[in-house]
C-alpha cells in the first residue's frame, strides 16, 4: 500500500516511476525529497510517471502541486505521465489537468522538453 | 431500520488511515459501487486528516469520534473532533485562478465534491462534519467498538 519511487535517466530528462499512494505522510515526503535532491543534483527536466499511482489525496495533489511549481522557480521543468483515471478525475475536479503539462506516453514526454 | 456503529479514535496519522479503511469496508458493504466506495472513503479520510491535524492538532489528550449510521435513504457518517473550532470563514475557494497553485485547501472541497450532503459545524469544543450518501443495497451490521 505504501508508495514506492524510482528514478532512471532518458535522454537528459529524469523519469520518476511512482507506485502506490501518494497521501499524507510517507508518501508526500518521498514525493518532496525525492523531487527536491533531484533538483540540487541539478536535474531539472523532470517526469512524474504516475501509471502505477492507484491512490492520492488532497495532501498528495498538494505535492504534485508543490514539485511543479519547485521545479518552475528552479528553472526546470516538470511533467506528469500515465494518469489513472483516478488521478486523471481528481486533478479535473481541482481544476488541475490545465496546469500541469500531462503526457500519456513516454517518448514523447522526454521530447516534449525544450 | 437504522443501525450505527462508532469509533473513538487517537489524533494520530494511523487514525486517518483507520478512518478511510473503516469507510471502505462498510461502503463496500452497504452495496455502493467501486466509484462511489472511493468517493466515500476518500472523503472520510479528508474529514479525518482535518481533525486530525487542524482539529486536535496532532494532541494526544485528544480524541477523534467517527460514526457510520445506516438510515433507510443514507450513509450518514459524522466525524467529531475536540479542536478549537473550524473558521469557515478562513477558507478560501481552492478553484479560484490565485489559488490553484496552492499546496494544501482541498480537503473540505473534495469532501462536498464526492458527497450528497456535507454539514460542518464549528464550535469552541470542536468541529463536526457530518457526510451523507443516499445508499442502496443491504444495510450493514451495527455494533459498538473503540480504539
Amino acid at each position: 500500500m505504501s508508495m514506492k519511487l524510482s528514478t532512471r535517466q532518458v535522454d537528459g530528462v529524469t523519469i520518476v516511476d511512482c507506485s502506490g499512494r501518494i497521501t499524507l505522510g510517507e508518501g508526500s515526503v518521498m514525493m518532496r525529497d525525492t523531487v527536491r535532491d533531484l533538483l540540487a543534483k541539478g536535474n531539472k527536466k523532470i517526469v512524474l510517471n504516475l501509471g502505477d499511482v492507484n491512490y492520492i489525496d488532497s495532501s498528495g495533489i498538494g505535492e504534485l502541486v508543490s514539485a511543479f511549481t519547485t521545479t518552475k522557480n528552479q528553472g526546470g521543468e516538470l511533467k506528469l505521465l500515465n494518469l489513472t483515471k483516478k488521478v486523471h478525475d481528481l486533478l479535473q475536479i481541482t481544476k488541475l489537468y490545465t496546469v500541469f503539462d500531462v503526457k500519456d506516453d513516454e517518448a514523447a514526454a522526454v521530447k516534449a522538453f525544450k | 431500520m437504522e443501525q450505527q456503529v462508532s469509533y473513538t479514535l487517537d489524533s494520530t496519522l494511523e487514525t486517518v488511515d483507520h478512518a478511510e479503511e473503516k469507510a471502505t469496508r462498510i461502503a463496500t458493504e452497504l452495496g455502493f459501487g467501486e466509484d462511489e466506495v472511493m468517493q466515500i472513503s476518500m472523503a472520510v479520510r479528508e474529514g479525518a486528516v482535518n481533525a486530525v491535524l487542524h482539529g486536535n492538532a496532532y494532541a494526544p489528550d485528544k480524541k477523534v469520534v467517527l460514526s457510520f449510521e445506516r438510515t433507510p435513504e443514507d450513509l450518514v457518517i459524522t466525524i467529531r473532533d475536540q479542536g478549537k473550532g473550524i473558521d469557515l470563514g478562513g477558507i478560501p475557494n481552492p478553484l479560484a485562478p490565485e489559488n490553484l497553485l496552492k499546496t494544501s485547501g482541498r480537503g473540505i472541497f473534495l469532501m462536498r465534491s464526492f458527497m450528497d450532503v456535507v454539514e460542518i459545524r464549528p464550535s469552541q469544543t470542536g468541529t463536526e462534519i457530518k457526510l451523507i450518501k443516499h445508499v442502496h443495497g443491504a444495510p450493514a451490521g451495527g455494533k459498538e467498538a473503540s480504539q
